[in-house]
């Protein structure tokens, strides 16, 4: 009987794929946020409330430079929104977040109050992985939920096949490698081979606060602090985890494969 | 209940003075421990606490009929102590972690070797069990594995196709997350609990939140306990229908893999429509809730439900339906009731064969001490069993989210935690979607963190899969290794 249910079930429901990148975006969670905005302008001489609160250290507060605050440390918990009482540090319910510098993470000098967004790939680079983009995932100290966001774009709701991107098993037949993870004292010759063994020209993504700098873990001795010391990153994608839409966005705008409305 | 009298006796998430823990010499403490579990408690934690005078061993037991949990200590030792390995092989892992941690050889213990410690960079899990023998070899299968999937090391002895042996090492994911509680707990403590494993994230943050309100002696409101319950159901519910469309993948049913994948999705966006974020981050903390279930929210919630549990039952039934699926998975990776009990299964692996453990029923804590869902069993042990098991607790997690949402308690959400209290010890264990999720805390003269113990249930679960092994085709790892899902990270912490 199970022929003739799914049959039925598929032309019931047709494709379910969303229209995105062509349509509009899916909108985030309510509650989600986004990424952040700090106008640096507002704080007030000598308040620190925000400082004080952050988990990790994203944000600080040097004598004569002002606020500043690290996308790439920051965990999005928006304790630091809530605690603000001048409005400098806000949520943008933006999905997009994906940089190709690690400086265009930190926020807070006049003009820089928002990250700077990633440029795709140069021409030459874009013409060999424009269209087809194999990645080897490497989890080296993930906690399974970047992972986890990372496999949810494979199934039938976004279809990653669908612009040529796809995970590999070996890295001889990948184009790059996905980092997620602080980058373990354990796994840190298993990334350095996986590299290695990656024929170029190539690419690396870190993906995740912890593969950025450490994430929730910033200070362990433990781990690396990041891919970065070990392997040179061509893409950045922070969040813990990132929301699937940001780390397809991230994709795309490495690949140009974005449409102008959607940028 | 005589047995149990030389422990100190309590209840899940609950406080006790360190002082009321009884102090055996090393060598009466493992002949107690021994003695209880061979009258049918579980070893659910035994950690060393590093003292003046050397370690203090603490054993951790449930005895799930009674509902209640032992605890006990040793004098500090230093050197050695006998054993318990060899008589209850549930000890195993935590003898080796003590002998990793503290120094502390366990004599008599058959295989000791690190769990997570690393050399350089990378682990120190050599040498491997070897089986010698012409027609034998070797398979060494990772860190980095095919899939999108977290790093660990399988070594197989094979004779020909079949599975003599398989010693899995892990190790490769050890973040330090024990070693950073010490002095605690620290700002990002609560960032790090909700990211001991991140599928688990609701399970492991309420273990350590209903030990620090236990440490503090809070209460939290119900509403609060309400909305703990129902994320972990949503939790388990994403997690289930994740690993039977993984199963389903890899037996080729594409029909239910491809619907589980999307339906796996939309029950994280449940979660994602509960706090923002889909693994559940941010929604719980020390006293409480961060965010609240408004009537619009809620009536959205139910309408969603709706839909995803229709959409993931459909799913299922084509999956039992199909004869080609279910002769795929019988017989297949059998863990007879004998060894679960023996190696101290817990979760559905456990429940797949036949052990009614099921901690949400058998010590309730917060929101389970009011409801409670039937404990879903099967009795055959194999893939099959593994993958019933899972079937019925997303059939029964749905019916327990709709009875609650149907029934919205009153409140506040949350309540201010009180500095934990000194020379205390709480423990609080939570039935996550893998199983019991344990967590201990010691505090010292300050009341701050002197000794934080978390034991995922992955930690038990491993040997699990490595016994499934035996006997069993090597290509039918993959599948074996789907119906446990177990998780590399909250073993490695």
């Amino acid at each position: 009987m199970f022929i003739f249910d799914t049959l039925m079930n598929r032309m019931r429901r047709g494709c379910q794929t969303m229209a995105y990148p062509k349509g509009p975006a899916p909108a985030l969670p309510d509650r989600h946020g986004g990424t952040l905005r700090l106008d640096a302008a507002l704080c007030p001489d000598g308040c620190t409330q925000c400082e004080g609160v952050c988990p990790v250290g994203a944000i600080t507060l040097e004598p004569g430079q002002g606020t500043r605050l690290d996308l790439g440390r920051c965990l999005f918990c928006g304790d630091c929104v809530r605690t603000c009482p001048h409005g400098a540090i806000t949520t943008t319910n933006d999905h997009r977040l994906a940089v190709r510098r690690r400086e265009d993470l930190i926020l807070g000098r006049s003009g820089e109050e928002e990250l700077r967004l990633a440029a795709a790939l140069d021409k030459k680079m874009k013409s060999l992985l424009g269209r087809s983009l194999r990645l080897r995932q490497v989890s080296a100290g993930g906690c399974n939920a970047c992972e986890a966001d990372i496999n949810v774009l494979g199934t039938i709701g976004w279809d990653l096949g669908r612009f040529g991107i796809q995970y590999v098993a070996s890295p001889r037949h990948a184009d790059g490698v996905l980092v997620t993870g602080p980058v373990t004292k354990g796994m840190e010759l298993a990334l350095q081979k996986t590299w290695e063994a990656v024929p170029e020209p190539r690419i690396a993504i870190a993906l995740g606060s912890c593969a950025i700098s450490g994430g929730p873990f910033v200070g362990h001795p433990q781990h690396n602090g990041g891919a970065d010391p070990i392997i040179p990153i061509d893409l950045y994608i922070p969040g813990c985890p990132p929301h699937p839409l940001t780390i397809l966005d991230g994709f795309l705008r490495l690949l140009d494969r974005l449409p102008k409305h959607n940028l | 209940m005589n047995t149990l009298a030389p422990f100190f006796l309590l209840t899940n998430a609950s406080r006790i003075s360190w002082a009321s823990v009884p102090v055996f010499s090393v060598t009466k403490l493992v002949r107690l421990t021994s003695e209880m579990l061979q009258s049918g408690a579980r070893l659910c934690s035994w950690f060393g606490v590093p003292d003046q005078d050397g370690t203090i061993l603490v054993a951790v037991l449930a005895l799930d009929a009674e509902s209640i949990l032992g605890v006990a200590r040793s004098e500090p030792v230093s050197g050695s102590y006998p054993s318990l390995t060899p008589a209850h092989p549930q000890a195993h892992l935590f003898e080796r972690e003590v002998w990793e941690q503290h120094g502390l050889v366990p004599v008599g213990h058959p295989w000791l070797k690190p769990v997570r410690h690393t050399c350089d960079n990378a682990p120190a899990n050599a040498p491997f069990f070897r089986v010698d023998g012409g027609e034998v070899h070797e398979v060494a299968v990772g860190p980095v594995h095919a899939g999108v999937i977290e790093p660990g090391h399988f070594r197989f002895q094979c004779a020909g196709e079949d599975v003599l042996h398989l010693e899995i090492a892990l190790g490769y994911q050890h973040r330090g997350i024990e070693e950073a509680l010490a002095g605690g707990p620290h700002p990002a403590t609560m960032h790090q609990m909700e990211t001991i494993a991140g599928d688990t994230t609701i399970a492991h943050a309420t273990a350590y939140a209903s030990v620090l309100e236990a440490l503090g002696g809070a209460e939290v409101p119900l509403r609060a306990q309400w909305l703990r319950a129902i994320a972990l159901e949503l939790e388990r519910l994403a997690n289930h229908t994740g690993d039977m469309g993984a199963l389903a993948l890899d037996v080729a049913f594409l029909p239910t893999s491809a619907a589980c994948g999307k339906i796996r999705g939309d029950f994280l966006n449940l979660t994602a429509l509960l706090c923002g974020n889909r693994f559940g981050r941010g929604l719980i903390r020390p006293g409480g809730c961060m965010h609240d279930l408004e009537e619009k929210r809620l009536l959205t919630l139910i309408e969603k439900l709706k839909t995803h549990m229709g959409d993931v039952e459909q799913a299922m039934a084509w999956f039992w339906d199909a004869a080609s699926v279910r002769v795929r998975f019988r017989n297949v990776g059998v863990v007879y009731p004998s060894q679960a009990t023996d190696i101290g299964l817990v979760g559905p692996a456990a429940r797949a064969c036949g052990l009614v453990r099921d901690v949400r029923f058998d010590h309730p804590a917060g929101w389970h001490r009011f409801s409670q869902t039937p404990v879903a069993v099967w009795p055959s042990g194999d893939i099959f069993a593994r993958a019933r098991v899972r079937s019925l607790e997303i059939q029964r997690s749905g019916r327990y989210l709709f009875e609650q949402l149907e029934a919205p308690v009153d409140g506040e959400i949350q309540t201010p935690v009180p500095a934990p209290l000194p020379e205390s010890m709480a423990v609080a264990l939570v039935e996550g979607w893998r199983g019991e999720v344990c967590h201990v805390a010691l505090t010292d003269h300050y009341g701050r963190l002197r000794r934080y113990k978390i034991t995922d249930p992955s930690f038990h679960n491993w040997t699990g899969l490595a016994l499934a092994l035996r006997g069993t085709a090597i290509s039918d790892f993959p599948i074996c290794n789907k119906s446990f899902n177990l998780s590399y990270c909250g073993f490695d912490l």
